[in-house]
C-alpha cells in the first residue's frame, strides 16, 4: 500500500512506460536523491535541473511546445513565486497563439504547511495559482487520487499545475492503486531507494495500471445531509475526520474538490441545495482566498437556497507561518478549529 | 579565410540571385513595418512595435533556418522585432497586417495579441511574447528537444540588448552549456544600443554582450548586423557550428533602430544608418541591381502591401465570444464562470 510519494512516482512511472512522458525534471529530481521527498526516485528519465526555478518553466513549456509532455517539478511551491511570470506564460500559450499550440506539460510542487516548514516550506498557493486562467490546478489528499490525477495530467493537452500537500506525502490511504502489492514492505523492498550507495540500484516496479481521476470532478468523500464542508489538500482529511467525530451531531458532507480549475460547481452546487448549510476549509491566507470566490458564488447562485451565511475557514492572513508549533497551530486551521466551526454552523438558526 | 578573390569582392562570393533576394526581403519587411507605423498613427489598429533598422541581420537568419515542424527542424523562439525573419521563412504580409488590425483572420492569435507576436506551428515558431526575455528560458526547452533528437536542427532564439540584463538570459546561458548536456541553440542579440530610452552604456558595464560566452568557453562573435553579407556569413558558420557540435553560440549583432522603440516612443524615423540605403548604393556601384531595378522592387512591394491592406481593412474583427474558445484545448466546462461577477 503505497503513500502518496510512492503512488505519485508510480504514475510517473506509468507516464514513462505508456504515455509519451520523455523528461522528468527539476531540483534533485534525479539519481541520487529522486525529489527532497521521494516522489522521482528511479524514475528513468528523471534528470537534475540547475536551480533555476524560471529555466525549469521555461523548459518545460518549449518542451511541451515540441510534444515532448514533461513533467517538471518546483521543489517547493514557496520557491515558485520568482517564476510566477513563466508559469502565466506556460497558462496563456493556448489562448494567446489562438489554439495553434497546446501545452501539455505537469508542473507539480510541494504545497502547504504541517511539516513545521516554518516561513519558505509551509506556504501554499491556490488563489495565485487559480488566478493563472488557462492553467489546470488539482491538488490530491490520498494515494490513490495523487495516482489518478497525476495520470490525467500527463494525458491532458493542457498545462497541469499538480500541488502536492506536503503534510500527506508520507500518508496511507485505504485504496489499492491498480497493480501495486497490498503489503506496503514489499512495495518499499521494490520501489524505494536504499540508502547509502545507490549507484548499482534499480527500482523493481509493480504492473501499476491506467487509472484516472478526471480532472475537474471533486469526490464525496464523506456523504452527509447537514452541512457541506468543500475543502481539498491537506484539510481533506481532518475535514473527513471531524464529519465522523460529529456523526452523532449532525450529518456532515465532506467534498474533497481534488481539482481546483476546473473546479466541480455542480457537486458543490447540488450537496448545498442538500444541506443548505456550507463551510469552505482550506490552509491559505485570508483576503482574496480561493474559498471567497466560491463563496461569492455560491451568494450570487444559491442564496434562496441557503439557511444559514456561508462560513470560510483558512489561513491567517499573516506574511508567512511562523515555526514554533504554536504559531504554526494558530495560524494554521487545526481540527478543533473545523470542528467548533461546524458546530456552530450546525446550530445556527435557519 | 576569404582567398584573395572574395577579399577584394564586397560581397564575399555571394551570389547575384542571393543578394538580389535578400533585398527584395529586406524592402518588403521595411515596406510593411512602415505600413503598420500609419495603420497604427491613424487609428488602424493599435501599438505597434517592429523591426525597421534590422532587415539586414533578419532576413540572413530566416533564409538560413532549417525551416518545418517537430524537433527535427529549427525552432524559433523570437522577439517582436522579427518580421525579416518571419517574412524570409515565407510568412505573407497579409497574415500580419491581419494582426495589426486585429481582426478574426489573425492566424497567430485570433485579433489577441500585438503585432509581430507570431505562433506557426507549420515551421516551428513558437508563441511569442511581449515580455522580454522569456523566449531564452522557452528556448531552453526546445533546444531540449533539438537535442534529444536525432539530426542537425537547432533551437534559434533572439532578444535586445537591455534585455541581457533579464534572468531569463543567464539561465539560458547556464542550461545551453550543462556538461551533461550541450544544447544547440544559437542565442542571437541585436545590440540597438538601447533598452526604451534607456542606454546601453549607461545601464551595462559589459564590453560587449557577447564577452558572456567567455565564461562557457562556447563561441561568439560580435558583428555589423547593418551589412547583410556580413550577416549571412556570421549566421552561417553560427549555425553550422550549432548544427554540427550540438552545442550553443553566441551572436551579437549591431543594427540600428530606425522608428524608435516602438509606439511608445513615438514612431518617428531616427537619422541611424539605413541597412537598406547602404546595400542598394554597394548593389549599384558593383552593378548587380539599376536604381530602376530597386525603385521597381519598391513599387512592386508597396503595391502587394496596399492590396492586402485593402483587403484586411474589409475582414471583421474577432465576436466578443470569441474569448472564450482556447481558454483550454478541450473547452470549458459549462459551469465555468463566464458572467464576470455577479449575474
Ligand atoms: C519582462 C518585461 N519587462 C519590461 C517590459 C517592457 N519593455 C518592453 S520592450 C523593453 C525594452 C527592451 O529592450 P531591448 O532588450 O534592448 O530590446 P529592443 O526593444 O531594443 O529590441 C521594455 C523595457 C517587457 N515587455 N517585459
Amino acid at each position: 500500500m503505497a503513500n502518496m510519494a510512492q503512488a505519485i512516482r508510480m504514475a510517473l512511472h506509468y507516464g514513462e512506460e505508456n504515455l509519451g512522458v520523455r523528461e522528468i525534471f527539476g531540483e534533485d529530481v534525479g539519481p541520487p536523491l529522486g525529489g527532497v521527498f521521494t516522489a522521482t526516485q528511479g524514475l528513468k528519465t528523471a534528470w537534475n535541473a540547475p536551480l533555476d526555478e524560471r529555466g525549469i518553466l521555461g523548459a518545460a513549456l518549449g518542451l511541451a511546445w515540441a510534444g515532448f509532455r514533461p513533467v517538471a517539478e518546483v521543489q517547493f511551491v514557496d520557491y515558485i513565486f520568482n517564476a510566477v511570470d513563466m508559469l502565466k506564460l506556460i497558462a496563456n500559450s493556448t489562448w494567446t497563439s489562438g489554439g495553434l499550440y497546446k501545452t501539455p506539460l505537469v508542473v507539480m510542487t510541494p504545497t502547504g504547511s504541517g511539516i513545521h516548514g516554518s516561513i519558505y516550506h509551509s506556504h501554499s498557493f491556490d488563489s495565485i495559482a487559480t488566478k493563472l486562467h488557462g492553467m489546470k490546478v488539482v491538488c490530491p489528499s490520498t494515494p490513490i487520487d495523487a495516482y489518478g490525477l497525476m495520470i490525467s495530467a500527463i494525458k491532458d493537452d493542457n498545462p497541469v499545475l499538480f500541488l502536492k500537500p506536503k503534510a500527506l506525502l508520507r500518508t496511507r490511504g485505504a485504496e489499492l492503486i491498480p497493480g501495486e502489492p497490498a503489503d506496503e514492505k514489499e512495495l518499499k523492498a521494490m520501489i524505494d531507494a536504499p540508502i547509502g550507495d545507490r549507484s548499482k540500484w534499480k527500482p523493481k516496479w509493480p504492473k501499476v495500471g491506467d487509472y484516472s481521476v478526471p480532472i475537474g470532478k471533486a469526490k464525496i468523500s464523506h456523504a452527509g445531509t447537514d452541512v457541506t464542508v468543500v475543502t481539498h489538500g491537506r484539510m481533506a482529511p481532518i475535514a473527513l475526520e471531524a464529519a465522523k467525530e460529529l456523526e452523532s451531531e449532525g450529518s456532515i458532507e465532506v467534498i474533497d474538490m481534488r481539482s481546483l480549475i476546473p473546479y466541480d460547481w455542480d457537486a458543490i452546487k447540488a450537496s448545498i441545495k442538500k444541506t443548505g448549510r456550507v463551510l469552505f476549509l482550506n490552509e491559505e491566507t485570508e483576503i482574496t482566498n480561493f474559498g471567497e470566490h466560491l463563496i461569492r458564488r455560491t451568494v450570487d447562485e444559491m442564496f434562496y437556497d441557503l439557511k444559514v451565511r456561508p462560513r470560510l475557514l483558512c489561513g491567517k492572513a499573516t506574511p508567512g507561518i511562523g515555526l514554533a508549533t504554536v504559531l504554526e497551530n494558530f495560524t494554521q486551521p487545526q481540527k478543533p478549529d473545523v470542528l467548533r466551526m461546524l458546530r456552530e454552523i450546525l446550530s445556527d438558526p435557519a | 579565410m576569404p582567398n584573395a578573390a572574395t577579399a577584394a569582392d564586397p560581397f564575399k562570393g555571394l551570389e547575384k540571385a542571393l543578394l538580389l533576394r535578400i533585398h527584395g526581403l529586406m524592402v518588403r519587411a521595411r515596406a510593411l513595418e512602415e505600413r503598420f507605423i500609419k495603420m497604427s498613427k491613424s487609428g488602424d489598429g493599435y501599438f505597434w512595435i517592429g523591426g525597421p533598422g534590422e532587415e539586414a541581420f533578419n532576413v540572413a537568419v530566416g533564409l538560413q533556418v532549417k525551416k518545418g515542424q517537430g524537433p527535427q527542424f529549427d525552432y524559433l523562439n523570437l522577439h517582436y522585432r522579427s518580421s525579416a525573419i518571419a517574412l524570409s521563412m515565407g510568412v505573407t504580409p497579409i497574415e500580419m497586417l491581419r494582426q495589426m488590425r486585429n481582426v478574426a483572420t489573425d492566424r497567430f492569435s485570433k485579433g489577441r495579441n500585438f503585432v509581430n507576436h507570431y505562433a506557426i506551428p507549420e515551421i516551428n515558431i513558437v508563441p511569442m511574447s511581449p515580455t522580454i526575455e522569456t523566449q531564452y528560458a522557452t528556448a531552453i526547452g526546445t533546444g531540449i528537444a533539438n537535442a534529444r533528437t536525432p539530426g542537425d536542427a537547432i533551437t534559434l532564439v533572439n532578444g535586445g540588448d537591455g534585455g541581457t540584463a533579464e534572468g531569463d538570459f543567464h539561465s539560458c546561458l547556464v542550461w545551453a552549456n550543462r556538461p551533461v548536456l550541450k544544447l544547440p541553440i544559437l542565442m542571437i542579440v541585436v545590440n540597438n544600443g538601447y533598452a526604451i530610452s534607456a542606454k546601453m552604456r549607461e545601464e551595462h558595464g559589459e564590453k560587449k554582450i557577447s564577452d558572456w560566452a567567455k565564461v562557457f568557453d562556447m563561441p561568439a562573435k560580435t558583428i555589423d548586423g547593418n551589412d547583410p553579407v556580413e550577416s549571412w556569413l556570421a549566421v552561417k558558420e553560427a549555425m553550422a557550428y550549432c548544427r554540427k557540435e550540438r552545442k550553443p553560440y553566441l551572436l551579437e549583432a549591431a543594427c540600428s533602430r530606425l522608428y524608435g522603440h516602438s509606439s511608445s516612443s513615438g514612431a518617428n524615423r531616427i537619422p541611424e544608418s539605413d541597412c537598406i540605403a547602404l546595400f542598394e548604393t554597394k548593389l549599384i556601384d558593383a552593378k548587380l541591381a539599376t536604381k530602376e531595378q530597386l525603385e521597381k522592387t519598391w513599387h512592386d512591394t508597396l503595391a502587394e502591401i496596399d492590396a492586402a491592406h485593402q483587403q484586411v481593412k474589409a475582414e471583421p474583427f474577432p465576436k466578443p465570444e470569441s474569448i472564450w474558445e482556447d481558454v483550454f484545448s478541450d473547452g470549458l466546462p459549462d459551469s465555468y464562470p463566464r458572467s464576470g461577477g455577479s449575474l
